[in-house]
């Protein structure tokens, strides 16, 4: 009985908080924005902080990530050093357009790397409503439901600002764009970050975001990111997540393709003590594709769960999966991935595969893969395996002169390769495969060479 | 070079190897022959540094020096080479990765310079050229998708890269067709010199068609039961059909 009563205490929690904040969350935001916060409040405050028993969160305890007394960022910091200065992305030939968050706010003193092209806009969500109104009230809240998941609720309740990316028709460009979030406080910190990106018909964009904490404070991100991309337009989309171990992270991503369309997200779990990633592909038109790969290297008692869904609607479309994890001492994985055919998507190729590493008999992975197939003429498959370095090939490569740390690398990294060799991005993908090889040696994948032992 | 005196070997607690003697010395080829079953695979992944297989009574000394000590990496870099009977597929793991990686760690316990890519690849294509090796195959992972007589002739393409001292090769003749087993006879041939030794596990007689060993021994129920010169196999064809093949049922190619 008591455990239930602490539960509910919790979610009461975050009510009083909102009660507490409301004017000032209501304040300076659009209408559109404070008329979805308002029945999103309500529907956080009729599902509550899910426990174990809703079966989108069996295999994630969210509870204790909620349980610090965390300061609520809710208004734009001002911060007196110059983050741009301090921060300097460290991969090398990486030519990107690069942008700053910080505890999810678009940091106003961005300075601009390149000019993007015509029409490109990369703001604030803060400024998009102000200036695009027409825009906001047409995607805004369209695919991050609010009655199916409290973490979204809760987000689109405190949802303030995030970055704003709209590619407009037919632009298509090369150099890909960053947005690093860095968090960093004197407190313990509840983030809350609201995306909104819009590629055109025709246009083409890359997109890489870095999660970054500064410091050692507890940080609570709960983001929420909408993506809309249109007829023949193409979207890469990279996720490279690192954040010290007691950093807890909600992830959800809402993503929603046209005819034609092609879709590539990447999520590189490289460091987090706790992390949750949602990620939910409509594929509204005919021959679309969606590609959505992951890796996850898990020590010491961290915690990532992917959760994917792949909903399609329309016949002849395509979409792929592989997620990889690594576990070693004794963290804890999860994945969960649905694939919905719906009754018109004749034609569909569905593709999920999950593997996983694990180095210890302390560490655990959960896998749960869930077919729902409406139509009758679909190719569908998944398979999962969890499993530990093949001793066999060990022997075989030490029985060579390769020393047994060393060999153990080489089976880890390829383990990986699948997933790293999908990074279009070249620059991206050497460094990802540098730090994929300093996380399994052990040493931190943060870099040195900046003062703040940053890294993208 | 190898001395190895009254070896016991078991794995998962049943007895395999029951008292093994042997002695190799530099320049000389022995075959050790033996019906299925009888531990010859044992054996060589014991030189190898298998983990799995227990030592549980006798000896093993190599240049002198206890081997059963030393890890399976510092014995192959001391110049222990084992042919796999079944070489494992890595998928993941590029050919040329490997074998870099393999060669220059063999380099620097010798004490020489590693080498450069580009060194590394000369190497490659000569060695290749040498035991007859598609170059396509150091495109893939290591054995991946591999024939089987791919994967026996990525054995001594290795070997020749290596140039161990002693090298163990276990069953490298199996699954090869006449070509293919006479390329694999002619690299162990060019590689013999008076300084290494090699030891060829076999329970058929065609690969010693070809390469000629100074003994022979036969390995049956974990024990050397017969040890000769290379004129035992001459008078062994004879009574292959007798003897020993029928109390061992052994299919119709094998001569012992
Ligand atoms: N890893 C192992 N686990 C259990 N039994 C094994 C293992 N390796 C070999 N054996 C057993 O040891 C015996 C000898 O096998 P092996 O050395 O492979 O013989 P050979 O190479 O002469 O055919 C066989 O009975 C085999 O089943
Ligand atoms: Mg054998």
């Amino acid at each position: 009985m008591n455990v239930i009563v602490e539960k509910a205490d919790l979610t009461l929690k975050y009510i009083a908080h909102y009660n507490d904040l409301k004017e000032l969350l209501f304040k300076g935001s659009s209408d559109i924005i404070n008329v979805r916060r308002k029945k999103a409040f309500q529907d956080f405050v009729s599902q509550g902080i899910p426990t174990r028993k809703n079966e989108n969160y069996k295999y994630t305890n969210l509870h204790p990530q909620f349980a610090p007394d965390y300061k609520f960022v809710i208004q734009r910091e001002e911060t007196d050093a110059n983050l741009t200065e301090i921060f300097k992305c460290n991969v090398p030939q990486i030519n990107t357009h690069l942008n700053l968050l910080y505890n999810g706010w678009f940091y106003d003193k961005n300075v601009k790397s390149g000019v993007l092209p015509q029409g490109v806009i990369l703001d604030s969500l803060e400024n998009m409503a102000k200036n695009n109104p027409e825009l906001l009230q047409k995607y805004y809240g369209n695919t991050a439901e609010t009655e199916s998941d409290a973490l979204v609720a809760l987000n689109t309740a405190f949802a303030k600002d995030g970055y704003f990316l709209f590619v407009p028709k037919n632009v298509i460009f090369e150099k890909p764009i960053q947005i690093i979030n860095l968090l960093k406080s004197e407190n313990d910190t509840f983030t809350t970050q609201r995306n909104l990106i819009i590629v055109e018909p025709g246009a083409s964009a890359q997109l890489i975001l870095c999660d970054h904490t500064l410091n050692s404070n507890r940080y609570f991100s709960n983001s929420v990111t909408e993506i809309f991309v249109e007829e023949n337009a193409n979207l890469d989309y990279y996720t490279v997540q690192n954040q010290h171990n007691n950093s807890a992270s909600v992830n959800s991503v809402f993503i929603q393709q046209e005819r034609n369309s092609n879709v590539t997200t990447h999520t590189v779990s490289l460091h987090g003590g706790f992390i949750r990633n949602n990620l939910k592909i409509k594929i509204n038109g005919e021959n679309a594709e969606a590609n959505m790969f992951g890796m996850a290297f898990l020590d010491k008692s961290q915690h990532i769960d992917n959760a994917t869904q792949v909903i399609h609607a329309k016949p002849h479309c395509q979409s792929n999966q592989i997620y990889k994890y690594v576990l070693d001492d004794k963290s804890t994985g999860a994945f969960s991935g649905r694939i919905h055919v719906a009754r018109d998507a004749q034609k569909t190729n569905a593709f999920q595969r999950n593997n996983n590493l694990l180095l210890t008999d302390t560490a655990t992975m959960q896998t749960k893969p869930q077919l729902i197939i409406d139509a009758d003429d679909v190719k569908c498959s998944h398979g999962a395996t969890v499993g530990q370095i093949d001793e066999e090939a060990l022997f075989y490569l030490r029985a060579r002169g390769i020393d047994e740390d060393k060999a153990r690398m080489m089976m880890m990294n390829a383990f990986a390769h699948e997933v790293v060799q999908q990074i279009k991005v070249e620059a991206l993908r050497e460094r990802i495969d540098e730090l994929i090889e300093k996380r399994l040696n052990g040493e931190i994948a943060l870099c040195h060479e900046c003062d703040y032992n940053c890294e993208c | 070079m190898l001395s190895i005196k009254n070896l016991y070997v078991s794995v998962e607690g049943q007895e395999i190897l029951k008292g093994i003697n042997l002695e190799v010395k530099a320049g000389e080829v022995h075959a050790i022959m033996g019906p299925n079953g009888s531990g010859k695979s044992t054996l060589a992944n014991v030189l190898a540094g298998k983990e799995e297989y227990e030592v549980t009574a006798g000896e093993i000394t190599y240049f002198d020096e206890d081997l059963l000590e030393k890890s399976p990496e510092d014995r192959a870099k001391e110049g222990i080479f084992l042919s796999f009977q079944y070489p494992v597929e890595i998928p993941g793991v590029p050919m040329v990765n490997f074998l870099k990686t393999a060669v220059n760690e063999h380099r620097k316990h010798k004490g020489e310079k590693e080498l450069t890519a580009g060194e590394f690849l000369k190497l490659m294509r000569e060695k290749m050229d040498m035991v007859d090796m598609h170059p396509q195959l150091t495109n893939r992972s290591v054995n991946e998708g591999f024939s089987g007589g791919e994967k026996k002739k990525n054995e001594i393409f290795q070997m020749a890269l290596l140039e161990p001292k002693l090298a163990v090769l276990d069953e490298t003749d199996s699954g090869l067709d006449i070509d293919a087993l006479k390329t694999v006879a002619h690299g162990v041939n060019m590689l013999k010199s008076n300084v290494n030794a090699t030891i060829i596990v076999t329970h058929y007689q065609r690969l010693l068609d070809y390469i000629v060993p100074d003994f022979v021994h036969v390995l049956y129920n974990g024990k050397i039961v017969k040890s000769a010169g290379k004129n035992l196999l001459l008078s062994w064809r004879k009574k292959a059909t007798t003897g020993l093949k029928k109390k061992t049922k052994i299919k119709n190619e094998c001569y012992c």
